[in-house]
């Protein structure tokens, strides 16, 4: 248990390894991980996702969230052609704000460009996605504007020459807003997307947010009564703490926020205590678009397999 | 550059994996002369492997002493250090830690897609 104390957190450290404490066995067992440990989903669906990792030690929490944000790749624009751009949008703002676009592309249907500069690689229908994007703004005879705002829907799946790709690809979001034109402006360019990672560029990243925080516990030591047992209560967010026969009772935890409020209040000193469980992980997880929040948890518990079983291969001396 | 892209300018590139490179884990110099101490030099990993080694080597009660680090954010590897009691050697340690994190990995992917499977769950976007 991680301690929370008014201005100050203590007990930060696992120290669940052979020979730390004197007599209890601390040695690596899978059996003992396998019934200790425990996934619950509270929500999963298309674009976000909420679960708890229970029994897990946090460099493991941490390696998967990690990877989800930096190592899971994804499909973006990488280079954008640009044919004529009238608008007030920069030619190189116009091609940055392109490949921030999520794609609904499965990136699986896609493979890698090796060479990470793209100088000796040629783009092939086996890596490439190109996307077109022709705008022109004009004023309607009834005096209103034509196509004044560019949206992401605006950019158009071109396949190559014999390249088939299902699901079709397009943007996740319809209605973002990539530049905006006055009558008589145009832009015209094709945009050509790549599988690649995070950690090259946060436009590959397939996560909008993946963050975990730890299991909230809070642990009445002394009873409260009366006028205390109110302000108790509120000195937690609705639903944490529970109001039965006059005294507060902690019915969800995981509602709290631990704002550490009622540590301001004399009254409650010594009577309370805060806590965080160390091996209890709260993730939370929104996709961009192009995969589910569970595949893209598979697959960061697949790469660190997947990086456990390169240096297993790897010949020493 | 043609906004209409034709094959033509996409030719066939190579698709192979890459394999493993040889200077992928190496052992830096000072190993003990009975193997029972080592570091070792990743490349291409850092604080997502490295910890997670870290913890599954220090789990293993003939382990001594298990760190790592990683000397300059510019170099884009990682040092680990393993010494032991003298029953094991370093290498075996480490050998060990990689097999239980692969172990790892796979109770945390059955039970993911165990529950997963259940269904069990919100499954609606919450406004």
């Amino acid at each position: 248990m991680v301690d929370i104390h008014r201005d100050y957190v203590s007990n930060v450290s696992s120290t669940d390894f052979p020979g730390n404490f004197p007599g209890e066995d601390h040695a690596w067992d899978l059996e003992k991980f396998k019934s200790n440990f425990n996934v619950s989903i509270s929500q999963l669906t298309e674009r976000t996702s909420n679960f708890d990792l229970i029994g897990i030690d946090t460099s493991f929490a941490n390696a998967f969230r990690r990877i989800m944000i930096a190592e899971v790749p994804s499909v973006a624009i990488e280079k954008v052609f640009i044919e004529q751009n009238t608008s007030v949008i920069q030619d190189e703002v116009l091609a940055s704000r392109l490949g921030l676009v999520p794609l609904l592309v499965n990136p699986d249907s896609l493979d890698w460009m090796v060479d990470p500069l793209h100088l000796n690689e040629a783009h092939n229908v086996e890596n490439t996605v190109a996307f077109s994007l022709q705008v022109k703004c004009e004023r309607n005879s009834d005096g209103t504007i034509k196509n004044e705002n560019v949206y992401a829907k605006d950019l158009k799946f071109v396949p190559f020459e014999g390249q088939t790709i299902s699901p079709e690809p397009t943007v996740a979001y319809e209605d973002i807003l990539i530049a905006k034109l006055r009558p008589g402006q145009e832009i015209s360019l094709t945009c050509w997307a790549i599988l690649g990672v995070g950690s090259d560029h946060a436009k590959f990243s397939p996560v909008a947010t993946a963050s975990y925080r730890l299991m909230p516990q809070i642990s009445i030591l002394k009873d409260i009564e009366g006028e205390d047992a109110i302000k108790f209560q509120k000195c937690f967010p609705n639903g944490v703490v529970d109001i039965v026969d006059g005294k507060p009772k902690v019915v969800d935890p995981r509602k709290d926020t631990v704002s550490r409020e009622v540590l301001r209040h004399p009254e409650f000193e010594g009577k309370v205590k805060l806590g965080r469980r160390r091996d209890h992980f709260i993730f939370n997880i929104e996709s961009t678009g192009a995969m589910t929040p569970a595949e893209i948890f598979l697959k960061s518990v697949a790469a660190l397999r997947e990086k456990a079983t390169v240096l297993q291969s790897c010949k020493l001396e | 550059m043609s906004g209409d892209v034709s094959m033509a300018d996409v030719s066939v590139g190579n698709t192979e994996e890459i394999a493993v490179e040889d200077d992928k884990m190496t052992i830096l110099p000072g190993m003990a002369s009975d193997g029972s101490a080592a570091s070792f030099k990743i490349k291409d990993e850092d604080h997502t492997l490295g910890n997670t080694l870290r913890y599954m080597i220090m789990k293993n009660p003939d382990v001594e002493f298990c760190g790592y680090s990683i000397p300059h954010p510019n170099d884009n590897h990682m040092h680990l250090r393993i010494q032991t009691y003298g029953e094991i050697t370093a290498i075996e340690a480490l050998q060990k830690g990689l097999r239980d994190l692969v172990d790892v990995c796979d109770v945390v992917e059955n039970k993911f897609r165990d529950e997963y499977n259940k269904g069990d769950y919100v499954q609606e976007e919450i406004a």
